[in-house]
Order: structure tokens, then C-alpha cells, then sequence
């Protein structure tokens, strides 16, 4: 086994130990995801007799939904695994292992990844039954959105890692903050086109847009369009990159600083 | 030419400035193969930063640091697996099992055979009857012997430890200190470690680095430091230097 794979290994297992340790934990992931898909098919089953927008496509606000959480839970799965470390005055211990930094990085990925199927399978599946919408009628698709919005939610959680790790716990809030600056200008619910003028030329750089740009062209037209898919794609590479170059640069002034060592508010 | 085995650890014009305090002041010294150096010094000489830039946790300002023969600062990757460090500053995480922060642990530092590993250090720390325990149940004593068989995971060629008895019993501490002098005595390992506790000192080191507001004020074995200030132990000379006392090196 070569050292960074088992590195790798290691920091998903230290993870998976904590998931398998905590019952309210696994339900904490798999209940809002739960409780937003009712609340948005029971909005669904409304608007169904009274939008002619959502009559066209039954699915289209769950199927939104679920993958807003794959977002919020992506972004969560890297920044609040990262916070963790700092919670249990681990992080210092990490880092005096032959544990680099990139290692790090790809393994809150790998976390965030586990953590993310966990939250929003269940969902997924109890959609049938509950509003009788089955998301995976979009097809393959559906695995190009979900693959493009984990990498938008490691972004951005990388992000906040990086500005947690600089200016200590007294940040953590931005775990679930700066996600949400993404909600409104995203297109989740409304087409892009719905924004004002000004707004729409914020939203055409977010790799989020693209997504549900691209979930709504498939649910309403049958089309998956690519170039809406290269949009995606070609942002979130830019985005991951310049995500990662700050979380390396951060950890190196890190290091300047003493903050490996210092981790409290 | 000497054929005395290069130091493992070389440390030259070393300086780490914290705003305007200059946490550590330009210091030079080495510490021998197989041997066991205390980092001696009050609150806030700069032990602590020393130890920290030495582990690669902390950059420093200026100077170098030769471990193993490598650079430090600029290759810390290919010398972080000869080493390993414990604190009781620095936690393992509370809700994983015992066996669990070992497991991780171990592979974190490339063990071919993990779960034999913890085995054996399980039998040597008697605490293989802790090792389903949650981490953060133990007692502060517990707690120290699993730390320290975290530290000794990878079987370090150099292990850095701070404060290793700080909080314990009597007892218990000196069932560390044994460990750590048996350890030593059957692999070689070099022991480079801070603390506050003179009489602990004075019986597992061979060396001694006498620190005072990030210099290093005086060095050398711990009989001849007593013998050179004229006093009855390590404590009386580590008062006199904390309290303004002049350091008195020896001519070299």
C-alpha cells in the first residue's frame, strides 16, 4: 500500500469511526434532507393545481431540492469535518504525522463525498412513495449534477476551511453561512432568466447555475444540453483550483503564525 | 577525524519572532544520538516554540534545522516518519475508541502491520484493557500512557515529548519515566523532551539545553551543570538561572 493511500485510508476511517459511534450524528445527516423533500413535495402537490409551470415537470422541486442538499451537505462534509479536527485539538497531531496537506484536502473530500450519499440516498428513494416523484427518471444526467455540486460544496468548503484555520473557531458559523450566499443567485427554484438583469451576470459564474440550469432544460425540454455542462464543469475546475491554492497557501501561513498550535476562538 | 556519530539533530542561528517578541532568539545546538535532551526552561522561554518549529508545526523566521541529516524546513516529509511526538497539550480525538486513534494513527504513519502493532504497545503500556474505552473517558494518567503509545506507533528514531509526566501522580509518573528510560535502553531512540520537573531530569537526561527568554543560557550534563554552579541539584540551578542568576558556561 503506497503511503498516501494509506494515509488516505487513515483519515477516512478516523471519520467513519465517528459516523458508526453516533446514532444522532447519522440521523442528523439524513433528517433535513428528509424534511426539506417533504416540505417541498407537499409545495409540489399546491403548486401542482395552481402553476402551470410546475404541472409541466412534477419533479422539478424536489428533484431541485435534493440537489441543493447535495450542495449544502458537499460544502458541510468538507468544512465541518475540518472544524472537527480543531473542536478535538487534533489538528497539531495531524500535522507532526507525515500527513500533507493535500492529503488532507483529498480526504475531506473523500468524507464530504460519504457524508453527502449518506444525507440525501434516503431522500432520494422515499420521494416515490411519498409524492410518487422518482428522481432518477433524469437519467444519467443526474450523476453529471450530482458530480458537479459536490465539487462546488468542496469549493466552498474549502473556502471556509481556509478562513477558519486563519482566523480560528470564531469563523466556524461560516460552515453554514457562506453556502447560503450561493441560494438566491443559483437559479435552485426559478430559472436564472427570473433575476434581475444585473444578478443574472453573478449567477452565470456560479457552477451551481449551470447545474440547475441543466436539471430544469432535462425535466421540462427532455434535453441535456453540454453547454451547460461545460459551463459547469469549466467554472467548478477553476474555482476547485484556486479553492485548493488557498487552503495550501493558508496552511503555510499557518504554520508562519502558529495557528496549528493555537486553535481556539 | 572522531568517529562519534553525527548529531541527529543540528540547529543553527534559530529564530522565531511572534509580532515584536522574539519567542526564540537566534539559538545553536545539536543533540546527540541515543541520547536523552531536556529543553529546560521557565513559562514562556521558548521551549515550547522550539519544539513545535523542530516538529514542523511552526516556521521560523531564520536558521536551520538538520534532522536526520535532512532539512527540516525544506523536507519535513522525509523525516516526519523517523519521528513522533506527544503532549499533553494536544489531544487525540475524545470520541474515538482507544483502538480506533491507534488504527488511525497507525496508518497515518505507514505501518505494514497495524493491528500487531497496537498489540504489542497495548501489553508494554497495559492498555490493552482500555482499547475499546472512548479516549476522552480516561483518567489523565491513562490518557498519558495512550498518547504516549501513539507516539511510539512508528517506533520513532526521535521522539519529542513535552511535559510527558505534567499532571500525574507520583506513581504514575514514574512508571513513564521507566517506560521511557527502558525504551530508550532496547532501540536507541534519541529523546529530546521539555519539561518542568527537575528531579525527572536529573534522572533521564544526558543532556541538558538551559533556556531563558529564547536563548539558550547554559547547556551540559546534568552533574556538571550542578557542579559548575555550585549547587546540590538540578531545581537550585534551575532557580538560579530563572531568577537573573548568571549563567556560567563553560570556556570552550
Amino acid at each position: 500500500m503506497t503511503g498516501s493511500f494509506q494515509r488516505l485510508k487513515g483519515m477516512m476511517l478516523r471519520h467513519v469511526y465517528v459516523l458508526k459511534a453516533s446514532w444522532p450524528r447519522l440521523l442528523e445527516l439524513v433528517y433535513w434532507p428528509l424534511v426539506q423533500m417533504v416540505l417541498w413535495g407537499f409545495i409540489t402537490r399546491f403548486f401542482l393545481n395552481h402553476s402551470s409551470w410546475v404541472a409541466e415537470a412534477a419533479g422539478v422541486l424536489i428533484s431541485a431540492v435534493l440537489l441543493w442538499d447535495t450542495l449544502f451537505r458537499a460544502n458541510l462534509g468538507v468544512s465541518y469535518t475540518f472544524v472537527e479536527e480543531m473542536w478535538s485539538r487534533n489538528l497539531a497531531q495531524l500535522f507532526v504525522s507525515p500527513l500533507r496537506p493535500w492529503e488532507m484536502l483529498v480526504s475531506l473530500m473523500g468524507v464530504s463525498a460519504v457524508r453527502t450519499l449518506i444525507s440525501v440516498t434516503p431522500a432520494a428513494f422515499l420521494a416515490l412513495p411519498f409524492f410518487d416523484v422518482w428522481i432518477f427518471d433524469v437519467g444519467p444526467p443526474l450523476m453529471v449534477f450530482f458530480a458537479n455540486l459536490l465539487v462546488t460544496g468542496w469549493t466552498v468548503g474549502l473556502v471556509v476551511v481556509s478562513l477558519v484555520l486563519r482566523f480560528g473557531l470564531g469563523a466556524e458559523s461560516l460552515c453554514w453561512l457562506v453556502i447560503f450566499l450561493l441560494a438566491p443567485i443559483s437559479g435552485i427554484y426559478y430559472p436564472i432568466a427570473s433575476l434581475p438583469d444585473a444578478v443574472q451576470y453573478i449567477s452565470w459564474v456560479l457552477p451551481s447555475s449551470y447545474v440547475f440550469e441543466g436539471m430544469r432544460s432535462v425535466l421540462f425540454d427532455g434535453v441535456f444540453r453540454y453547454d451547460l455542462l461545460m459551463g459547469a464543469v469549466g467554472f467548478n475546475l477553476l474555482y476547485m483550483t484556486l479553492a485548493a491554492l488557498l487552503f495550501l497557501r493558508t496552511f503555510t501561513v499557518a504554520r508562519r503564525k502558529g495557528l496549528l498550535l493555537q486553535q481556539g476562538e | 577525524m572522531s568517529d562519534a556519530p553525527p548529531p541527529i539533530v543540528t540547529v543553527k542561528g534559530l529564530t522565531k519572532i511572534f509580532d515584536t517578541v522574539r519567542a526564540v532568539d537566534g539559538i545553536d545546538f545539536s543533540v546527540e544520538r541515543g541520547s536523552i535532551t531536556a529543553l529546560l526552561g521557565g513559562n514562556g522561554a521558548g521551549k515550547t516554540t522550539t519544539l513545535s518549529m523542530l516538529l514542523g508545526l511552526l516556521l521560523p523566521d531564520a536558521g536551520t534545522i538538520s534532522i536526520l541529516g535532512e532539512d527540516m524546513i525544506a523536507h519535513r516529509h522525509r523525516v516526519l516518519p523517523e519521528m513522533n511526538f506527544s503532549s499533553p497539550y494536544v489531544d487525540l480525538p475524545a470520541r474515538l475508541k482507544v483502538v480506533e486513534n491507534l488504527t488511525v494513527y497507525g496508518n497515518l504513519y505507514g505501518l505494514a502491520n497495524v493491528k500487531e502493532r497496537i498489540a504489542v504497545l497495548g501489553q508494554e503500556l497495559e492498555i490493552a484493557n482500555l482499547m475499546d474505552r472512548r479516549t476522552g473517558s480516561l483518567s489523565a494518567g491513562q490518557k498519558t500512557r495512550v498518547a504516549l503509545a501513539k507516539a511510539l506507533l512508528n517506533e520513532p528514531t526521535l521522539l519529542l515529548l513535552d511535559e510527558p509526566t505534567a499532571s500525574l501522580d507520583p506513581d504514575t509518573g514514574d512508571w513513564v519515566r521507566s517506560y521511557l528510560e527502558a525504551y530508550k535502553t532496547q532501540t536507541g531512540a534519541t529523546i529530546l523532551l521539555a519539561s518542568h520537573n527537575m528531579a525527572e531530569v536529573e534522572r533521564l537526561c544526558d543532556h541538558v539545553l538551559m533556556m531563558k527568554a529564547g536563548r539558550i543560557e547554559d547547556e551540559g550534563a546534568p552533574r556538571e551543570l550542578i557542579s559548575r554552579y555550585g549547587r546540590r541539584n538540578m531545581e537550585e540551578v534551575f532557580l538560579h538561572l530563572a531568577r537573573n542568576g548568571e549563567a556560567r558556561r563553560e570556556a570552550s
